[in-house]
């Protein structure tokens, strides 16, 4: 855990270096904007990675002699198969397309990426062991 | 139906011979319904060749074009539209989904390990997303204006509603949105997967290269692919809702699209190319016979090139006048620092190997030559007043052109290397050998006289131009050269149907290093039914082959007395 929480931070401080750098040297907004918002995609996982790894002991896959046995077991439960992502796609496609045809292709698409929504969370609750 | 997910262990045996056991619908509904990484990295790779074939066809239209100075083959307007489709099919729909949904989707979770993607419905979504998107996208020649007609980068104000009238802009616009988040999708997915599915003793500094070019591309995709989202939406509400962001009318400043399509547009080139880099760096060392040079100093580099790829979008923007041009000039000719440390190490690895000249082999070799003149003619670009030279003219073409078309090479030689693994079977070297020297050639006959062309003077996206002979002349190689790489992606077709189901794979045909080897071909429901102790970045060879001990880093192997030639 600590290899990522070191990548993720890594770019943060590097993205914070290569903003302040830019937005004092240039004064221009849009580039120091979204450089800032890079950092911040740097650090908020990364700070988040370092505490878990400060409280957490190794896992298996970052220990060097681990063994594959200590890995076994059950990761998660997950459905084999599913309808919902495509309904769930054609639901986004609909809610595009309203930009092309107009407004009101919007409930066919709402609605499709609803029911899709609830159908998923269902079936994820039936999903079993974890 | 729900699977639950288990890590294989040693004592798990695969029932009587080997089979899959997963018994889920099949056909139309297998298509519709799956979550397998698997089935939906196959898909992925079927839509993005097509949209390669769809792509290539629009290039042959245009090169076709300019044969002659006052072509009639399509009108100006189709031309225009041919040239914009032809770069948002090639970047949107084809390199960009292929590099991190297509082999990417299939390999990565086998490589760590791992049973599956982490989201695996999400994973199904992203591919979802990205079909809807690339008929959206293409649906615009459909429409009675015609498909968007503003160049790939779709600049302000051409591309607001009095400039470019007509739904073809706005499902162009859609298109984006939906394959930009199918995008954001597979870039959670891959680094959830990378970061919690690793097998039990494949530490970070232990997984290949491929998969942390994977883990860094995801990165840079979660960084690059919301800001073009909310520029897209700002460019609708320009056109549609009154809004003046970018319309100077309104108060509104036409650049910030610019910087805000850069932005993404950078980085979505080191999106595109460190994909195929890590597909270059895992077939090398195989076929080389040995373990890749530089492992560190490679991972080393991916970061870098990823991390300095945010600093560098204006150079696409140094004759607006308008950005800090040094800044933007050093952070850009810094990223040949850790590009040459990795075309380094591909020839430090090639170096004394025991060279296997396969097709994958000899693609990944051509991917190196072709990226390095890409490469080179970028640096070029870098320098201001080089770039003043040569903005908007055929060298930029060229330049671009040899760098994708070495991702080409790259995407290839993937692959002619996982298609055995993904299918069970090989394709035909023969017909492969033939595909690289057509694809080959073809690449640098179509690049080399557009260099030319723009050092005198040939702007980009003309339908028509001067009556010159010798850029007519120039033109005319051009074309031949496009011709030439035509004909390759057709003998890659001929080649499938060839092939189809002849040359047994086995597991591990090219006595190859990582996990995905190490599974049977094409691999069960969940990958694996086993798996090897993992004490060095190549697993696998470490469990065929004893008799090399892995040596930890930091020690040193003893020379062998004598290097023997199998």
């Amino acid at each position: 855990m600590k290899v990522e929480a070191k990548l993720l931070l890594g770019l943060g401080l590097f993205f914070g270096a290569m903003c302040a750098v830019y937005w004092t040297w240039s004064l221009e907004n849009a580039g120091g904007v979204m450089m800032f918002a890079a950092m911040l995609l740097g650090f908020l996982p990364g700070s988040y990675y370092w505490w878990w790894s400060r409280r957490m002991k190794a896992r298996p896959e970052d220990d060097a002699n681990a063994t594959q046995s200590e890995g076994a077991g059950v990761v998660g439960s997950f459905p084999g198969t599913s309808i919902w992502p495509f309904m769930l796609g054609m639901g986004a496609f609909f809610v595009v397309l309203a930009l092309v045809f107009g407004i009101w292709f919007l409930v066919p698409g709402l609605a499709l990426a609803l029911w899709a929504m609830l159908g998923g969370t269902a079936e994820g609750r039936r999903g079993g062991k974890v | 139906m729900t699977d639950v997910l288990e890590r294989p262990v040693d004592a798990h045996v695969p029932d009587d011979h080997g089979h899959d056991e997963h018994h889920g619908p099949t056909g139309i509904l297998k298509w519709l319904t799956t979550t397998d990484h698997k089935v939906i990295g196959l898909s992925y790779t079927v839509t993005a060749v097509i949209m390669l074939v769809i792509g290539g066809l629009f290039a042959e239209i245009i090169r076709g074009q300019l044969t002659t100075p006052n072509g009639s083959l399509v009108s100006l307007a189709q031309y225009n539209e041919l040239f914009t489709m032809h770069g948002s099919v090639m970047i949107y729909l084809f390199a960009g989904p292929f590099a991190f949904g297509a082999l990417a989707n299939f390999v990565v979770p086998i490589q760590i390990g791992a049973p599956d993607m982490a989201y695996p419905r999400l994973n199904a979504l992203s591919y979802w997303l990205y079909l809807t998107g690339s008929i959206t996208m293409l649906s615009g020649f459909f429409t009675a204006g015609g498909a968007a007609n503003f160049g790939w980068v779709g600049y302000a104000p051409l591309s607001n509603s009095l400039n470019t009238p007509g739904s073809g802009a706005d499902l162009w616009i859609g298109g984006l949105l939906l394959t930009g988040f199918s995008a954001i999708f597979t870039g959670v997915n891959l680094s959830a997967t990378i970061f919690y599915l690793r097998a039990p003793g494949m530490t970070m500094f232990r997984m290949p290269i491929f998969t942390w070019n994977l883990l860094v591309t995801a990165i840079l995709i979660l960084l690059a692919f919301p800001v073009l989202t909310a520029g897209l939406i700002m460019l609708y509400c320009d056109r549609h809702f009154g809004t003046h962001i970018f319309s100077v009318a309104g108060g509104g400043v036409p650049v910030l699209w610019q910087h805000i399509f850069w932005f993404w547009g950078h980085p979505e080139v080191y999106i595109l190319a460190l994909p195929f880099f890590g597909m270059v760096t895992e077939i090398i060392p195989v076929f080389s016979k040995k373990p890749v040079f530089g492992y560190k100093g490679m991972i080393f580099a991916t970061i870098s090139i990823a991390a300095l790829s945010l600093g560098v979008w204006a150079h696409h923007m140094f004759t607006t006048g308008v950005v800090l041009l040094p800044f933007f000039s050093i952070m850009s000719l810094l990223i040949a620092v850790p590009t040459g440390i990795k075309i380094f190490n591909w020839i430090g690895t090639m170096w004394r190997g025991e060279i296997w000249f396969s097709t994958a082999m000899l693609m990944s070799i051509g991917f190196v030559v072709t990226f390095l003149i890409g490469g080179l003619t970028g640096i070029y670009l870098a320098s201001p007043p080089l770039d003043f030279f040569t903005h908007d003219t055929y060298f930029v073409v060229a330049h671009f052109h040899s760098v994708v078309m070495a991702l080409v090479l790259g995407g290839m030689a993937g692959l002619y290397y996982w298609g055995p693994k993904i299918t069970g079977y090989l394709l035909n070297e023969t017909i492969g050998k033939f595909q690289f020297w057509l694809l080959f050639l073809g690449t640098q006959v179509f690049t080399f006289p557009q260099y030319l062309l723009g050092l005198q003077g040939m702007p980009r996206r003309m339908a028509v131009y001067p009556h010159d002979p010798q850029w007519q002349n120039l033109n005319i190689w051009s074309s031949i050269g496009a011709a030439m790489i035509g004909i390759s992606t057709l003998l890659f077709v001929i080649n499938i149907m060839v092939s189809w189901k002849k040359y047994p794979a086995g597991d591990n045909p090219w006595d190859a290093h990582t996990l995905e080897w190490f599974t049977t071909s094409p691999p069960p429901h969940h990958n694996f039914y086993r798996l090897p102790q993992i004490r060095s970045e190549r697993p696998t060879w470490d469990y065929n082959h004893p008799e090399h001990l892995a040596i930890a880093h930091g020690e040193h192997a003893t020379e062998p007395e004598k290097v023997t030639s199998a």
